[in-house]
């Protein structure tokens, strides 16, 4: 009975998860241009129309760019910061951990506000590369703490073994490290870049104006009514999302990364 | 490998750029924010350095006393009915076979992800005259003729409990994962029924758990910036906003950064907080 309750929630809650998406995708397959549920004819024109036509595809183009530029700035803070805290005993490095924990936990808008006081002060309000950057700090603490995880579970007796042996810092690094966390650095990526790709605020506050990512360009297409374009790029964005997830599932520890494990101590 | 502090330049160097990162791109645009919250406005968008304390007396005005308690009240209601659902679905989840859970998470994360705008665009199409839920309800015959059903506070609520419900579950899934299943074993073994371990059990022993995500899903919920504008009416607009409004489209930098300041207070007042009731689990 109670089992069979428990399988009921669940199956609810997903229903309910999965529902706006799925009349998403319906909307998308309208034949016309209307938002009608169940869909009236077929067609798979509007997911053809954001590769044609130059608005939706730039904006595709633009936020795939900022994304994987973004995240692999975001995981050049992150490593260097994880590798010291792990290598070495000092305990004053641990702020400027807090410091990459702190915009992700802090409202978006904050962020977003401080990068427009910051960018418009040094005359770079509206630079298209700004949005990198300012994406790069805002989602460092994503690879940071997959990259911490990862550094964590080295085991230190196959890097005492490789220096006993004669191997320098960086050799070590290179031969028993790298290949021990480049799972967690690619999943911290792989977060940094999802993230990035759906970020609005702080894109729009640093360069709504001259920079259009795919969140910009559908928000300001609401302004305008509701066309099924959106929704194909809504369906786009969802399935890339689950696939990138996906993919660090299956290559990478799922639950652990996000802190599933049991105590050893 | 000896780890001790480190002493050399040569030693200290790999940190020099993160730190330099962090403190050029985070640490200043900070302190640049709260220098803005005490700045002279020019009428005209522009603002000069000044040390004004008029921005934050706009606080005491009545209306900006009603946006805030009605943005602290939704963020609890949010959190309240997110944690609320999440955590007897988390514990569930936390016991489910590995590739069940990893499933889940996918999801959860793929949902977690989604951009606001997003949100806001599936929700209002799910709650829409063409394509929403009430063309179900007239299918079955509940309802004569579809209606839409957003703008409006409940549908405000639905899409921000939709946008809290994944990152609560997510907060609470590395304490419900590592709860010693012997506590409900023995309960179980004492003839408790499943229902009453979970309460009896559960619940108390993961008290400082549940108050943390509350507080957790608060700031998240505080947090959300298009949502109200999306699925709302004018009167149902946060602080968060109101501090875009007032930036972008006011241009009234000074006042939207005394009340982004506000805000930074708020949440790490909150955040602290949580912490505390953190700590006390672990120990």
């Amino acid at each position: 009975m109670l089992r069979w309750l428990n399988s009921l929630m669940a199956g609810l809650i997903g229903l309910v998860l999965a529902a706006p998406i799925l009349v998403v995708a319906g909307v998308s397959l309208n034949a016309k241009r209307s938002l009608d549920f169940p869909p009236k004819g077929l067609s798979l024109s509007w997911y053809a129309e954001i590769f044609t036509d130059p608005g939706w595809r730039g904006a595709l183009i633009a936020s795939l760019v900022v994304a994987a530029a973004s995240a692999a700035l975001a995981v050049a803070i992150a490593f260097p910061l994880a590798w010291f805290i792990w290598r070495w005993r000092a305990p004053w490095a641990r702020a400027f951990e807090v410091l990459g924990m702190a915009p992700f936990i802090l409202p978006p808008v904050i962020t977003a506000l401080g990068f427009l006081s910051f960018w418009s002060t040094f005359g770079q309000y509206g630079e298209p590369w700004t949005v990198v950057v300012s994406h790069a700090v805002f989602f460092v603490t994503l690879p940071l703490v997959t990259l911490s995880l990862g550094f964590g579970a080295v085991d230190r007796s196959f890097v005492e073994a490789a220096s006993t042996m004669g191997a320098d810092d960086r050799t070590v690094l290179r031969t028993v490290v790298m290949p021990l966390v480049r799972p967690y650095m690619i999943s911290g990526f792989a977060f940094a870049f999802v993230l990035s790709l759906n970020e609005y605020i702080v894109a729009y506050m640093v360069a709504g104006f001259t920079l259009e990512t795919l969140p910009i360009k559908i928000f300001n297409a609401l302004r305008y009514g509701y066309t099924p374009t959106m929704a194909a790029v809504t369906v786009l964005f969802v399935l890339l999302t689950a696939a990138v997830f996906g993919l660090i599932a299956r290559f990478g520890d799922l639950p652990r990364l996000l802190g599933a494990w049991i105590k050893q101590d | 490998m000896i780890r001790r502090a480190p002493r050399s330049l040569g030693e200290h160097a790999p940190i020099l750029f993160p730190a330099l990162m962090l403190v050029v791109f985070f640490v200043i645009p900070f302190g640049l924010m709260i220098a803005v919250s005490v700045a002279r406005r020019i009428p005209g968008g522009f603002y000069e350095p000044d040390l004004v304390f008029a921005n934050y007396e706009r606080f005491l005005s009545a209306f900006f006393g009603g946006v805030l308690s009605f943005s602290l009240e939704l963020a609890a209601l949010v959190a309240v009915v997110a944690v609320g659902i999440g955590f007897p679905f988390t514990y569930r989840l936390a016991r489910l076979p590995r590739a069940a859970q990893v499933r889940w998470l996918v999801f959860l994360l793929s949902i977690l992800s989604l951009s606001e705008v997003i949100i806001g665009f599936a929700w209002s199409t799910l709650l829409s005259r063409t394509a929403g839920i009430t063309n179900l309800l007239v299918a079955v015959g509940l309802m004569a003729e579809p209606q839409s059903l957003s703008p409006s506070f409940g549908a405000l609520l639905a899409g921000m409990v939709y946008q809290a419900f994944p990152y609560t579950v997510l907060v609470l899934y590395p304490a419900l994962a590592r709860l010693d299943p012997a506590l409900v074993e023995a309960s179980r073994t004492l003839g408790a029924s499943p229902l009453k371990a979970f309460f009896t059990v559960v619940v108390p022993a993961q008290r400082n758990t549940i108050v943390a995500t509350l507080i957790m899903a608060f700031v998240f919920a505080l947090g959300s910036y298009l949502l109200p504008q999306l699925l709302g009416r004018p009167q149902h607009w946060t602080l968060s906003v109101l501090i875009t409004d007032q930036a972008i489209y006011q241009s009234n930098m000074p006042f939207a950064a005394a009340m982004a300041v506000f805000l930074v207070l708020v949440s790490l007042a909150l955040v602290g907080l949580s912490l505390l009731f953190g700590r006390k689990e672990e120990a």
